[in-house]
């Protein structure tokens, strides 16, 4: 479910709430633009990862969370390496991703439904199986004969299991998940 | 030497070629590995991108499973590699984070766990000189372009054992074989691998650069030690090729490959005859070798 969010005052605790979570101060930027100079995948997102801080320096955050650059950030960590003012904007773009997550303001639905498949496999087999994920995301996002050509020639080279690998632990990997979900839902209560 | 090992969800699939060559380097040097027995997926980008939590807990249960052989732990994988020693270090510095994490996973982890990855292994702990004394086919005239991407060396806080910017780890390796790596500019640039399912137009252009870099340098191979490198860079290369109209030969070898190999193991046995793009011609082009130990 989206939601637009009331001025100033739940504004200024949401932007708390992703400085927290992402272990940095978005008022340490200056603006010098060198995260989005190293960007390797600036040249296609709407917002440089320098504009992402503006926009939550000016409190613009429902247009951070809408920012199509949340999920095309690779998170490759240059940004965080080469910034002169110790910001960590690599973790600042997982923390906005994980809070639009969270509200349903996903505005690149293929990357959200990649992440959501693949925990789902960790979840019930322990491992991620790849050719199961790979099925799971083509047909929810519609593109069924994306990378079929790959199929073939990587089960002829042994580079593809048809079944999961399914391990002993895999109920506690599941307790895991289950568990996490519910702290963090604690969490968001207090 | 013994270390625990942690293979990844890739090295028994998609880089099984990586899982054999790193069994077989490890048994030509001397390294006992450990398997962890029951190990779990690291959740990787999916799990940072989707809760804080869950994307130290999923290491966690790992290097609880580590801290319990009280081994050093080897993870070839550089995305595993990379969530292992962030989780390692933000437990270390977090007391109230390391109690949540425990209580998520149910184990008892006190974040004395060590993580390395096969750079640090080989170019730290076996050492260069024991690595030159195996080699008995030298990769002369072989002109690697040694890749790094992210994970290995980024951020440094977590990785520290090479330069961000600037590593040389794996050129000292190289050099150790009797290969010649070239100076290029895209070491360290992001191949776009998280990227080439979700958004190819993307992801494919990036790794796209880092082979017209390599080749423009007049690199003859390029070296990896990740799995998602070692995918976007020769599984996809028929995508990329399409996509950007180039046609680049390049291959792409794992590291281990080419230690197996300098260490006299044939091609076949450390898959080099699976890959997407042709690599074992290149191999057979190098000098017999006097089948002698060198050094």
């Amino acid at each position: 479910m989206e939601t637009t969010l009331a001025p100033s005052k739940e504004k200024k605790e949401l932007i708390r709430r992703i400085e927290r979570s992402s272990g940095t101060e978005i008022s340490r930027c200056y603006q010098c633009g060198k995260c989005s100079a190293g960007c390797p995948a600036s040249s296609g997102m709407d917002y440089t990862p320098r504009q992402v801080i503006r926009l939550l320096q000016l409190e613009m955050v429902d247009e951070a969370l809408r920012a199509g650059s949340i999920w095309l950030c690779a998170t490759c960590e240059i940004c965080t390496t080469r910034c002169p003012r110790g910001v960590d904007v690599a973790s600042l773009m997982d923390a906005l991703r994980r809070e639009a997550w969270r509200r349903g303001m996903i505005t690149d639905r293929r990357v959200a439904v990649f992440n959501d498949v693949f925990l789902k496999s960790v979840a019930r087999f322990g491992r991620v199986f790849e050719a199961g994920l790979l099925l799971e995301y083509n047909l929810k996002t519609g593109q069924l004969f994306k990378d079929t050509e790959l199929g073939l020639p990587m089960l002829q080279r042994g580079k593809m299991h048809p079944l999961p690998t399914i391990i002993r632990g895999h109920n506690a990997v599941r307790q895991i998940c289950d568990r996490v979900q519910r702290m963090e839902a604690e969490e968001r209560c207090e | 030497m013994r270390i625990a090992y942690y293979p990844g969800c890739s090295l028994e699939t998609s880089a099984a070629e990586y899982g054999l060559s790193v069994a077989k380097t490890a048994q030509i040097l001397g390294i006992e590995l450990q398997e962890l027995p029951d190990w779990s997926c690291c959740g990787a980008t999916s799990a940072h991108s989707t809760s804080r939590l869950l994307s130290i807990a999923l290491p966690a249960r790992n290097l609880a499973l580590a801290e319990q052989e009280g081994l050093d732990l080897l993870a070839p994988c550089a995305a595993c590699y990379n969530r292992f020693r962030a989780t390692e270090r933000r437990l270390r510095r977090d007391a109230g984070l390391l109690r949540q994490v425990a209580e998520a996973i149910g184990m008892e982890y006190t974040a004395t766990s060590r993580t390395v990855s096969v750079l640090e292994l080989l170019a730290g702990s076996v050492g260069l000189e024991a690595i030159a004394s195996k080699v008995r086919r030298p990769l002369e005239g072989l002109r690697p372009a040694c890749y790094y991407g992210c994970y290995l060396v980024r951020p440094g806080e977590y990785t520290g054992f090479d330069d961000p910017e600037y590593p040389q780890s794996m050129e000292r390796i190289m050099q150790a074989l009797g290969a010649e790596p070239v100076a290029w500019s895209h070491q360290t640039e992001c191949c776009g691998a998280s990227l080439a399912t979700t958004r190819p137009e993307v992801g494919l252009k990036m790794a796209g650069e880092i082979l017209t870099s390599a080749e423009e340098r007049g690199a003859d191979s390029i070296v990896t030690a990740c799995p998602l490198c070692h995918m976007n860079l020769d599984m996809r290369r028929g995508q990329v090729q399409k996509l950007l109209g180039v046609n680049i030969t390049l291959p792409v070898y794992y590291i281990t490959q080419l230690v197996a190999v300098a260490c006299g193991e044939t091609p076949e046995s450390v898959g080099i005859d699976r890959h997407f793009v042709e690599a074992a011609g290149r191999i057979a082009m190098l000098p017999a070798g006097d089948g002698s130990t060198a050094g």
